[in-house]
C-alpha cells in the first residue's frame, strides 16, 4: 500500500495504485480537450440533422443541442451536451454544463420525439448541472426531476451514449434509456472526482483516488450494472480519431436499436422499469418467519389496563428520538 | 476521594438540558423545545425533526405501520474513504438507532390511510443509496397497490456518493413510479424539510402533484458552497429557501410546523385519490399477504373495539430491547381506532 502526500502535509493511502492510475487516466481521457463533442460525431454519424432551438418558455441552452436526424435513413431524435472546443465556443456552451431551459429543450424535444413515434438517441458530455444562482431560480432541481420522469415514461426507445464525462444529474437528466452504451474511456459518477476528494478526504488534491473509490471508469459501470455495453475507442483515445469514433457509434447504435426497436411498447416501457426498479445493492431479511411472535394476550390487555409488569408501548419518539443534527453533509450535485 | 453532594449528578449535564437557536441565539430550554415541535420559541425557527416525532407530529397516535423495516446497505463498491463504509453506515446506525437514512410505512391521518416515508438528516446527511431509494419507490408502488395518497417528508443532502453511480440511479428508480400514479390518478405530496437538496430535490422531491416545506428550510439544488465555490458570485440573500422557491414557483405553500397536520389532513381531503371501476379495486387489494392481512386486521379489530369501547393499541412487539418493532399482522389494527382529536 502506497500512501499519497497532500500540499498541506497530510498523507493519504492509496489502496491500489495501479487502479488509481487506470481511473485517473480514464477522466482525463474523458475530459481531453481534442475528444469528439456531440457536434463533431453528429455530421459523422447521421445523414441529416436539423437542430432546433429554445425551450419555449426561457431561452436556448446552448449546452444541451438537439433535434431531428436520419440515422441509415430512418428519422431519429438526437439529444445531447454539447462542451466547447475552445475558450471561446467553452463560454458560449457553458462548458457543457446546462442551466435548467436546457434540460426543458430536451424533455420538448422528447415530447416531440413521442408524438411522432421517434426513437430517442442522447449523447451524454458533461461534467454536471450548472449550480450557480440563476440555475437555481429557474428550479434545476425540477428540471431535472422533470426530465428524469419523461424519460421513464416515453413510450418509444431510447438509447444513450455516453461519450465523455456523465456528470451526476445533469447527465442522468438526459441518461435514462432501454440501452445505455459507454465509450471506453468514458466516465460516469455521482459527483466529480474533485468534489467527492473535497467532502470525504478534505482534499482536493485526491481526485485520483475519489475516482478509483468511486469505480467511475466505463468497465466498472458496465460490471455493476449501470450500463449495458462499452464501445471500443480508436488507438489512444476517441480524440485520435473522429471518424473511427463516430463509426463505432454508428454502429453500435445499429445494433441496440435493432434489437429494441422490434419490441412492443408495452413490453419496453415494462423493462424500462424493471431495469431502473433492480438497480442498487442491499440485503433484505426476507422470511416472515424471522419476525418476532406477537404478543401474548396477557401483554396486550395488560398493556390496556397498565398492569405492572407489562412493558409499555413505547412511543416512534423514544425508538427514534431526535438528537443533535448531524454534522456532515453528504450533499452532492 | 472527592465529596460527593447530592446536587452534583444535577450539575453533569446543564449543556444537554439548554439548546442555542442558531438564529435568534437565544438558549432554548430542551423540555420546551420538544413541547414546541422542535419550533423555537422565541423566533419561530424550525430545528430538525427525527422521524420518529415527525411521524407523531402528522399521524394518528399508533396508527404508523413500518414496512420494509429489515432492508440494509449493502457495499457495493467497497467503498472506503477515511473510514470505510460499512464503518459509516454503523456508526450513523448506533448514532440514530435507525437502521438506514428513511423509513417508510402506512399511517392515517385523522382517519385517511396514507403511504408515507420519512427522512432522517442525523443519518448520513439522509444521503440516498440503494435501500434509501428502495424504499421511496416500495412506498410509492404501495400507494399505487393499496390506492393511498403517497407523502415523503424529505430531509436529504442528496445521493450518498460511497454507492456511486447506483446512488445516482435511484433518482430514476425513485421517479418511475411516479409515472404510474399519475395513470392511477393517485396523489402524491411532498414535504419538503431542513434541508433538502441534491439528488433527492432532483428527483421525487420536487415532483409532488403538491410541495409544502417547512419555514425558511434549506431547498436547493447544489449546496450553497458548491454553488459559490464554482460560479464565484455574490449569493443573493435568502436564496435557497422555502420562501424563495415559494417566490420563483416551486413550492406550492409554507407550512409551520404547528399546521402542518392539518394542512396535509384538508390536502388529502381536496386531492382524493381518482375513483376506479370496481373490479380494479379488487385486484389491487388482492395485492399480497400485507394487503389482504390489514384489511382483514382492520375490519376484525375495528368492529372488535368499537363493540366493547375500548381503545386497542398497537403493538409494537418485542420493543422493550430498545429495537425497533417489526411488522406483524396486529400492528394493521389501529388504522380504524379513533383518534382522541
Amino acid at each position: 500500500m502506497t500512501e499519497l502526500t497532500l500540499p498541506g502535509g497530510t498523507t493519504v493511502a492509496v489502496p491500489d495504485q495501479g487502479a488509481v492510475d487506470a481511473a485517473w487516466r480514464s477522466v482525463q481521457l474523458a475530459r481531453h480537450p481534442q475528444r469528439p463533442r456531440m457536434l463533431d460525431l453528429i455530421p459523422r454519424i447521421f445523414d441529416d440533422f436539423m437542430e432546433l432551438h429554445g425551450d419555449r418558455s426561457f431561452r436556448d441552452d446552448p449546452a444541451i443541442v438537439g433535434g431531428p436526424a436520419l440515422l441509415d435513413g430512418r428519422p431519429v431524435m438526437v439529444i445531447g451536451h454539447q462542451k466547447g472546443s475552445d475558450t471561446e465556443s467553452n463560454i458560449m456552451r457553458n462548458f457543457g454544463s446546462a442551466h435548467p431551459e436546457g434540460f426543458r429543450k430536451a424533455q420538448r424535444l422528447m415530447r416531440l420525439a413521442d408524438k411522432l413515434g421517434l426513437p430517442v438517441v442522447t449523447f451524454l458530455d458533461t461534467a454536471g448541472a450548472f449550480p450557480g444562482p440563476a440555475a437555481e431560480e429557474r428550479g434545476q432541481a425540477e428540471a431535472i426531476a422533470s426530465s428524469i420522469k419523461l424519460m421513464t415514461g416515453i413510450q418509444v426507445p431510447t438509447v444513450v451514449v455516453i461519450v465523455g464525462e456523465g456528470g451526476s444529474g445533469g447527465a442522468l437528466a438526459i441518461g435514462v434509456g432501454d440501452r445505455v452504451l459507454a465509450l471506453e474511456n468514458a466516465v460516469y459518477s455521482v459527483i466529480s472526482p474533485e468534489g467527492c476528494a473535497a467532502i470525504l478526504w478534505r482534499a482536493p488534491e485526491a481526485a485520483p483516488i475519489a475516482a478509483a473509490a468511486m469505480r467511475m471508469t466505463a468497465t466498472d459501470q458496465l460490471e455493476l450494472g449501470v450500463i449495458d455495453g462499452i464501445i471500443d475507442e480508436p488507438g489512444e483515445g476517441a480524440h485520435t480519431d473522429h471518424d473511427a469514433t463516430a463509426r463505432a457509434i454508428k454502429r453500435a447504435l445499429l445494433e441496440a436499436l435493432t434489437t429494441i426497436g422490434a419490441t412492443a411498447t408495452a413490453e419496453l416501457l415494462t423493462s424500462r422499469y424493471a431495469r431502473l426498479r433492480h438497480i442498487g445493492s442491499y440485503t433484505e431479511a426476507g422470511a416472515p418467519g424471522a419476525e418476532p411472535e406477537p404478543p401474548s394476550l396477557r401483554h396486550r390487555i395488560g398493556r390496556i389496563l397498565r398492569l405492572p409488569g407489562v412493558p409499555r408501548r413505547p412511543r416512534w419518539s423514544e425508538i427514534w428520538p431526535s438528537g443533535e443534527d448531524g454534522g456532515e453533509s453528504e450533499d452532492e450535485t | 476521594m472527592p465529596i460527593k453532594f447530592p446536587f452534583s449528578r444535577r450539575r453533569a449535564g446543564p449543556t444537554d438540558a439548554w439548546t442555542k437557536c442558531p438564529s435568534c441565539e437565544q438558549q432554548v430550554f430542551n423540555k420546551q423545545l420538544e413541547r414546541n415541535l422542535r419550533v423555537c420559541p422565541h423566533c419561530g425557527h424550525h430545528f430538525r425533526m427525527g422521524i420518529g416525532e415527525r411521524i407523531e407530529l402528522l399521524l394518528d397516535e399508533g396508527s404508523f405501520v413500518e414496512r420494509d423495516a429489515t432492508l440494509e446497505s449493502g457495499d457495493p463498491l467497497r467503498f472506503a474513504d477515511q473510514k470505510p463504509y460499512p464503518d459509516r453506515v454503523e456508526a450513523a446506525k448506533v448514532k440514530t438507532g435507525l437502521r438506514e437514512a428513511a423509513v417508510w410505512g402506512t399511517g392515517a391521518i385523522d382517519g385517511q390511510r396514507v403511504a408515507i416515508g420519512l427522512f432522517d438528516f442525523r443519518f448520513m446527511g439522509g444521503s440516498m443509496g440503494s435501500v434509501v431509494g428502495e424504499k421511496v419507490a416500495r412506498c410509492f408502488e404501495a400507494a399505487l397497490a393499496e390506492r393511498l395518497p403517497a407523502i415523503i417528508v424529505s430531509a436529504s443532502g442528496g445521493a450518498r456518493m460511497q454507492e456511486g453511480t447506483l446512488s445516482l440511479l435511484q433518482l430514476a428508480k425513485t421517479t418511475a413510479p411516479l409515472v404510474r400514479l399519475d395513470e392511477a390518478g393517485v396523489p402524491f405530496i411532498s414535504i419538503l424539510t431542513d434541508p433538502t437538496t441534491g439528488g433527492v430535490l432532483a428527483s421525487f422531491a420536487s415532483l409532488g402533484d403538491a410541495v409544502i416545506a417547512e419555514p425558511k428550510a434549506l431547498i436547493g439544488f447544489a449546496g450553497a458552497r458548491v454553488a459559490s465555490g464554482t460560479v464565484g458570485e455574490e449569493l443573493p440573500e435568502g436564496f435557497q429557501t422555502a420562501e424563495f422557491l415559494l417566490e420563483h414557483g416551486f413550492v406550492d405553500m409554507i407550512s409551520a410546523r404547528a399546521e402542518l397536520r392539518s394542512t396535509l389532513s384538508r390536502l388529502l381531503h381536496l386531492l382524493p385519490v381518482a375513483p376506479v371501476e370496481e373490479i380494479e379495486r379488487e385486484e389491487a387489494h388482492a395485492w399480497g399477504p400485507i394487503g389482504v392481512l390489514s384489511g382483514f386486521a382492520e375490519r376484525v379489530g375495528g368492529a372488535v373495539s368499537e363493540t366493547i369501547g375500548i381503545k386497542v393499541e398497537p403493538d409494537a412487539a418485542g420493543s422493550s430491547n430498545g429495537d425497533r418493532p417489526a411488522r406483524s399482522p396486529n400492528d394493521a389494527e389501529p388504522a380504524t381506532t379513533e383518534d382522541e382529536r
